[in-house]
């Protein structure tokens, strides 16, 4: 048995793709249960965020199941598969298990460190669980996972520095106003990257958004996405004179905002502090008005300077991180190769067969006087009851791949019946005694 | 008896503002939490110091630099107790221990012993006025802390620099509330200082107001508090120019507490120190 990862993320993947392979929450469940039916497959969980699709399963065998997988994916999403198969990747055994952890470390993110991925991840192994497609494998996986993501969080300084320009946004946005609780965001301007930010800002509690746009009906679209307000391009110092936040990404060829006007602005505010994030090109606000008090002007190329300033900083702490993983990845293996049936009959069998031989020997020492005939029936009888004991569970366990409980089983067994951990294992204690050395 | 609280409690002010200062460079919790603790313990010790010396002088321990420096110290370092309790602002220990302990160590260098009380200082309403004057003052202290921390703050997001030290120091919207907040507490408490003064030099000297050199800067200093006040309720001054108010304001405080004692001379100069 295997564990695989098979999907797809914001490095190998365009966002068009990853919309189209996208599972709705609503209906995940219905998802996990077409995977769940795939013959090839043992247990599954689906994790699908805007930046990832990908699916994590135990199979029999890595080869076939990734076929099917593959082409589960383009069956449900009605997408040829040639228009996808390019972007998808494919990992097996340690890469997979490492995969997923550096995914709920939040070290596989488009913004490195940041926290809502373990979030995701932890509702995505939630839905699987209800769904009953997860068994003991991804259980202990996504346990682990949880585990090596706290570590990280704990250990390393990962998610203290913003590294993304929407996230570089947010955190000046909070070195203004403290919490960005009950503030607000004005758009001026409807696309792609001010909708981002505004995102951003939202998640990190921004309480209402407005949208303007010379396009009404965008602006009125924009905002309905956020639950916000839209108000028309011309009334939008209206929007300027009460909110905190100001991100404009219009097309317009000049600027838009002028000094002057913003130091009537200011006025009308009674010099409430504002945030103007100019993330257009050309710009949108007039560099001067970076100077008037109270405004704190941030174009795009400010806000790269300074997540550029933290990468350096990220990059140390994600070594750190990594040896952390590369840590964790191999206890899990370990635990993993342990679920091997062979090594657990042949343990199995070797503690019973010590206890016969022990008990048998007892039994002929306060009897010395038996013949030899009478020794081997003895010998015969105590063997066939081990035999007989055995037989139903260990047919049982050699048919592992055909039974999805049989992990199950092997890890009881171990643990009932104290069975020594296989080799790999024992190494992992020396290992420790040592470093207590 | 006094005197060795008083060490004690340097002492551990000593501790605590190491311990800030370390936390401005490690930011580590628990570093800021050791430094809150060994700051209290500080401040009871100074609290046992007054308590005792008020009981072997049989009044009210304000009446000489030594005494004043010290009474000052322990306001600060209480205001800064409460304001930890109230803000999560860890680091402007890093700002007031210091200032407490220099504070102290100002009063310990100082002749200390106990002398007998003027006759112009035994009045109900002395320790009054002293005691709102320096509650106003301790408070103004943090007013001007939040002020300098403002500018500096406010200068590393103008420039955009967001450093260290952009990292370490508050938004600047806490600072600027807690520049606000502060002053509605400093003012009333140097109002209040001024008129018990007042009525104590009616008491003393029979007249309610003399001009000397530590009543008009005391003036000076209500006389600008109150214009930074109005401009905050009224034109909705605030940030920048309020940080610069504070710090220009405190530099008032400064001068009647200590420069007209020092380098003019007047009905409040008592002693040699």
């Amino acid at each position: 048995m295997e564990l695989i990862v098979v999907g797809l993320n914001h490095k190998t993947a365009p966002i068009e793709i990853r919309e189209r392979l996208a599972f709705p929450e609503e209906r995940m469940e219905h998802a996990l249960n077409q995977v769940k039916s795939l013959p090839s497959l043992k247990e599954n969980m689906i994790v699908s965020t805007c930046n990832r699709v990908e699916i994590y399963a135990a199979v029999r065998e890595a080869e076939g199941a990734m076929a099917d997988l593959k082409a589960f994916l383009s069956r449900y999403h009605g997408l040829p598969l040639k228009e996808f198969e390019t972007n998808l990747y494919y990992l097996v055994g340690e890469e997979a298990v490492r995969h997923i952890f550096r995914v709920a470390s939040s070290l596989d993110s488009m913004v490195v460190g940041e926290p809502q991925i373990l979030g995701q991840i932890k509702s995505a192994y939630n839905v699987a669980v209800e769904a009953k497609s997860s068994g003991l494998i991804l259980h202990r996986l996504l346990h682990r996972a949880f585990h090596v993501a706290k570590r990280v969080r704990t250990e390393t300084k990962i998610g203290n520095s913003a590294v993304s320009v929407s996230y570089v946004a947010v955190e000046l946005a909070k070195k203004i106003f403290g919490s960005l609780e009950k503030r607000t965001v004005l758009l001026v301007g409807a696309g792609e990257m001010s909708e981002l930010a505004a995102r951003h800002l939202v998640s990190a509690g921004v309480e209402k958004v407005w949208v303007t746009n010379r396009t009404y009906d965008r602006a009125i679209a924009l905002a309905q996405e956020f639950r916000g307000e839209a108000i028309p391009f011309e009334e939008m110092n209206r929007g300027l004179r009460i909110v905190d936040i100001v991100i404009s990404a219009t097309n317009s060829p000049e600027h838009i905002l002028h000094h002057d006007h913003v130091v009537r602005v200011m006025k009308d505010r009674k010099q409430k502090p504002i945030f103007f994030i100019d993330i257009a090109d050309p710009r949108d606000i007039e560099p001067r008005v970076g100077d008037v008090e109270n405004v704190y002007l941030y174009n795009i190329d400010d806000l790269q300077k300074v997540a550029n300033d933290n990468i350096e900083d990220r990059e140390k702490e994600a070594r750190k991180a990594e040896t952390i993983i590369q840590e964790e990845v191999a206890k899990f293996l370990n635990w993993y190769r342990s679920l091997e049936a062979t090594p657990i009959i042949v343990a199995l069998r070797k503690k019973f067969e010590e206890i016969r031989t022990k008990e048998l020997a007892k039994t002929l020492s306060i009897h010395p006087n038996l013949s030899d005939k009478e020794k081997e029936s003895l010998e015969a009888l105590t063997s066939a009851i081990i035999n007989k004991i055995l037989h139903e569970p260990l047919t049982l366990l050699k048919q592992k791949d055909e039974d999805a409980m049989a992990d199950l089983y092997l890890d009881a067994l171990r643990t009932l019946f104290r069975l020594p951990v296989i080799s790999s294992e024992a190494s992992d204690e020396e290992k420790e005694k040592d470093r207590s050395d | 008896m006094n005197i060795y609280f008083l060490k004690l409690a340097s002492l551990f002010y000593f501790v605590g503002t190491f311990a800030y200062l370390a936390y401005l460079i490690l930011l580590r919790e628990s570093v800021s939490k050791w430094a809150a603790t060994a700051v209290s313990i500080g401040f009871a010790s100074h609290t046992l110091a007054l308590i005792t010396r008020y009981a072997e002088a049989g009044h009210t321990p304000v009446t000489n630099l030594h005494e004043s420096l010290s009474f000052f110290a322990w306001m600060i370092i209480g205001v800064l107790l409460i304001v930890n309790l109230r803000y999560r602002v860890k680091v402007l220990g890093s700002f007031l221990a210091p200032i407490g302990l220099v504070l102290m160590l100002f009063a310990l260098a100082l002749p200390k012993e106990i002398l007998p009380l003027a006759p112009v200082l035994r009045s109900f309403w002395h320790p009054f006025h002293v005691i709102f004057a320096f509650l106003g003052n301790a408070v103004f202290t943090l007013t001007f802390c939040c002020g300098v921390m403002y500018l500096i703050q406010e200068h590393q997001l103008k420039s955009k620099r967001l450093g260290a030290i952009a990292k370490r120091l508050p938004p600047l919207k806490v600072l600027d509330d807690l520049n606000y907040k502060s002053l509605t507490f400093g003012f009333p408490l140097l109002t209040l200082g001024i008129i018990t003064g007042a009525i104590w030099a009616n008491y003393a000297w029979g007249r309610y107001w003399d001009w000397d050199p530590k009543e008009t800067w005391s003036l000076i200093t209500w006389f600008f508090y109150a214009a930074l006040l109005h401009q905050r309720l009224t034109v909705g001054w605030r940030g920048r120019k309020a940080a610069i108010m504070a710090i220009v304001g405190f530099l008032s405080v400064l001068f009647t507490f200590l420069g007209v004692n020092l380098l003019l001379s007047g009905l409040h100069t008592y002693t040699n120190w």
